[in-house]
């Protein structure tokens, strides 16, 4: 899990592009309408790093809507359902893996 | 490259010349520090005002032999986050005394105005059109300064002491 | 307390509506990500792996009742209930909507608190020993110093673009609460032979990457020149520090690649060249800033009173006041330390109910005062030890009197992967499994003072490599992985821990602690030979055979 800010582009696998929303700080995912959404399984999946480096230009150019945008891997199920592809994405989309001291 | 000089919007007089370029005949020019320290006798005769560019990775210690000598210095911010001209600013003005134009260029954007006028600078050449207009009400933004710079500015401790002065004065 | 007067309440507030202004432009686009991410830094305000961290200054770990107070309700209208408790003594909430910030600035600006300057390449909260002001032998209160370089430091018009962070911290102590040996600039207050105040001057330490001890640059430095000669320090760097690689950035980089020699000398040229400097501090102005800290006015009160005698019998007062309570330079009152490290919880945390009972306890019992200390816990400074049963009792019902205070629970740990973009691994699952491996308060008490340090990357912000035992996270092979230190120190006599061998994984570290203290037991000389000291006598190597033995 290192700090995917630090990395070059390299697809392993199927990849996704997330960042955070500018106003409020929420998880996003890039979708195939130019567009973002809080849900992962409505992120746009690329496979090579020239789809990776396009979803990617066009994330980072709505510097009004996100921030911070990077490529992360995904698992995808049998059921061709979008998983979280390491811990960290796991993370950002399920929470913290401590009870919060105060119950949502 | 829209420009606010001593607090107004200006016209900038000065022309940068670029290395190689012919001299214009007269007028004020701005030139790099590398084209100064080679021509500097030529220069220095010529009719018309003259600035110097110096980076920000070199000691002012250089130029202050010719400082009285100068219409501007401009330094430079390559981007706002490079601190570095600040201190050259402070030591240009507080330290050697120089009154001539203080330029900031580079980077220059309207958040780090009020650092930069208690820098030292004089003349800011402001990337964007939006920050040159906002310059009067972001000048004016701050009214309490914590620590002396030559701006002349009174520290919050020095106000608090005058405040103190009066009130020990006004009760005798 | 220091007590905020017109003048600083006004830059406060001249700052929370530049703010808002700045918020504003960058969300209507006026402002790119570029141009506004040092600026929202410099308001304390950095992206994480769910929302964005609020980073509010509590400078050198002061706080009223009625800041605490404020804090709590930062927590529940802007945030979801809880704080976190730093290694700098600053809170974290870990939720805040950008959009809100500005408002949560103007909440907090009402009672003078304020988040500048706690991110960013500029000067950084000057912290202290959270005992400054009540520990018997100090010297004189640092905080006056502290807020006087406060002052000295904020929004300097030459210094807000650093090469790189840059972090004070000061101590008026024989023993260093402050930790003074592991920031860019150590200050160690004491007097000198005439009996005047001044200030060892230490540069160049700091954690991270590249992890370097401080080295004094001048062993006595007068008080009156204070300002000016941390103003040549900044100078120095500024200049003359690496702006091409963020990693040897600090100035310990620079200190370490000119030799300290060099680096005095430089700093004491720029110094003289300062001449006579505005930045002199006369008698005057620093009588003006001590007169505006204000102390108990305490009563003379017996060294034994009657409460305590009474309460002696109680075997879970008695181990909590012989964990939690601490000698006060003044006879019948203590120094109180509320323990944030309950078995099982996120060191460091507190839900903002708990803040506001503090402070309502801090009104009742310590003179509305709460101090914050870099181990993560608070502190009630000023505690007559007649209440001590009373104020017990109710701490112990809102899970504030966890008698671990110095031992092997109470662990200091950064958020790590589970909260920060940075990280490589979780850290707090870790200290939570720690806490209750060693549950037992005779275990903990028998084991002694033991200091775990987690950080979950190499940035280091728990601390690790100062930790008795230091826990790294790394990553390998995309699973967490954690690197163990031990005989690692942070206080007068600091010191970096050393590797004891591989990296284990995630499941194994608690039971890697447990093989490393038992080894511990089994090899101290006396009962009460602390861990660190075992280690320093004997090396790293009897325990990395204990603990690689079967591994």
């Amino acid at each position: 899990m290192t700090s995917p800010l630090e990395q070059k582009i390299r697809i392993t696998g199927p990849s996704i592009v997330t960042a955070n929303r500018t106003f409020d700080g929420a998880v996003i995912y890039r979708n195939a309408s130019q567009g973002w959404s809080t849900e992962l399984a409505e992120a746009a999946i690329v496979r090579t790093v020239a789809e990776a480096r396009a979803l990617l230009a066009e994330s980072v150019a709505d510097d009004i809507g996100a921030v911070g945008a990077y490529i992360a891997p995904v698992d995808i199920n049998d059921g061709g359902a979008i998983k979280p592809g390491n811990l960290r994405e796991l993370i950002r989309l399920r929470g913290v893996t401590i009870e919060l001291p105060v119950p949502a | 490259m829209p420009l606010v000089k001593n607090g107004k919007i200006a016209t900038d007089i000065f022309v940068h010349v670029p290395d190689g370029a012919e001299l214009p005949g007269d007028g004020a020019i701005l030139v790099s520090a590398a084209r100064f320290l080679e021509d500097r006798e030529a220069l220095l005769r010529r009719p018309g005002n003259l600035g110097v560019i110096w980076p920000n990775n070199r000691d002012v210690d250089d130029l202050v032999p010719w400082l009285d000598r100068l219409a501007a210095v401009a330094l430079v911010f390559p981007t706002f986050r490079d601190g570095r001209a600040y201190s050259q600013a402070r030591l240009l003005r507080e330290r050697h005394g120089y009154e001539g134009e203080l330029r900031a260029t580079g980077q220059v954007l309207r958040d780090q105005f009020v650092f930069m006028l208690r820098a030292g600078f004089d003349t800011l050449e402001a990337k964007k059109q939006s920050d040159v207009e906002a310059f009067a009400v972001t000048a004016k933004r701050y009214s309490v300064f914590y620590q002396p710079t030559g701006d002349g500015r009174l520290t919050a401790l020095n106000r608090r002491l005058q405040q103190r002065h009066s009130e020990s004065a006004a009760s005798e | 307390m220091y007590a905020y007067d017109e003048l600083d309440r006004t830059l406060i507030n001249e700052r929370v509506e530049e703010f808002r202004d700045q918020v504003k432009r960058r969300l209507s686009g006026e402002l790119t990500e570029d141009e506004f991410k040092m600026l929202r830094l410099q308001n304390g305000v950095y992206l994480q792996l769910h929302a964005y961290m609020f980073r509010v200054a509590i400078p050198y770990g002061t706080l009223s009742s009625q800041q605490l107070r404020r804090l709590a309700h930062v927590a529940r209208r802007y945030d979801r209930g809880y704080g976190h408790f730093t290694t700098r003594q600053n809170i974290q909430f870990n939720w805040i909507k950008l959009a809100e910030l500005p408002d949560a600035l103007a909440d907090l600006a009402e009672v003078g608190i304020h988040a500048m300057q706690t991110s960013g390449n500029n000067t950084r909260n000057v912290t202290s020993d959270q005992w400054a002001g009540v520990a018997p032998g100090e010297i004189e209160d640092p905080r006056i110093w502290s807020e006087l370089l406060r002052q000295y430091t904020t929004l300097h018009p030459e210094f807000s673009f650093l090469p790189r962070k840059f972090k004070f911290a000061i101590t008026a102590s024989a023993h260093d609460r402050a930790a003074i040996k592991i920031h860019d600039i150590g200050l160690r207050l004491h007097k000198n032979a005439q009996g005047e105040t001044g200030f060892e001057v230490l540069v160049g330490g700091g954690l991270g990457r590249t992890p370097f001890i401080a080295k004094t640059i001048k062993p006595f430095v007068h008080g009156r020149d204070l300002l000016s000669y941390v103003e040549a320090i900044l100078r120095v760097y500024n200049q003359y520090g690496r702006r091409d690689n963020i990693y040897k950035a600090r100035i310990k980089i620079l200190v370490h690649e000119l030799g300290i020699e060099k680096f005095a000398a430089e700093v004491e040229e720029e110094w003289r060249a300062m001449g006579d400097s505005a930045l002199t501090l006369d008698d005057a102005v620093i009588e003006e800033v001590r007169s505006r800290f204000s102390y108990p006015i305490y009563e003379k009160l017996p060294h034994m009173p009657e409460e305590l005698k009474k309460a002696a019998h109680d075997g879970v007062f008695e181990r909590w006041r012989r964990n939690s309570v601490f000698t006060h330079k003044v006879q019948g009152y203590a120094i109180v330390t509320l323990s944030l490290k309950p078995v099982g919880g996120p060191p460091g945390d507190a839900t903002a109910d708990q803040m506001d009972a503090v402070a309502d306890l801090a009104d009742k019992y310590s003179f509305g005062e709460i101090r914050v200390g870099h181990e993560q816990n608070l502190a009630l400074p000023h505690v007559a030890k007649r209440d001590l049963p009373a104020l017990f009792k109710a701490l112990d019902r809102i899970g504030l009197a966890t008698p671990n205070v110095n031992l092997i629970s109470d662990i200091i740990a950064c958020p790590g992967l589970d909260y920060c973009s940075l990280a490589n691994a979780r850290s707090i699952p870790i200290a939570q499994e720690l806490t209750r491996r060693f549950a037992s308060p005779e275990t903990a008490e028998l084991i002694g003072r033991l200091h775990i340090n987690i950080s979950g990357c190499i940035n280091a912000c728990g601390h690790h490599h100062v930790g008795h035992i230091g826990i790294l996270g790394v990553e390998k092979n995309a699973e967490e992985f954690y690197q163990i230190t031990i005989g690692g120190r942070a206080d007068e006599n600091a010191e970096l821990g050393v590797l004891i061998g591989p990296a284990v994984p995630f499941g194994e570290v608690a039971d890697v602690i447990e093989d490393i203290v038992e080894a511990y037991l089994a090899l101290r000389e006396r009962p009460d030979e602390l861990f660190v000291d075992t280690v320093k006598r004997l090396g790293v190597e009897p325990f990395r055979e204990r603990v690689y033995a079967t591994r």
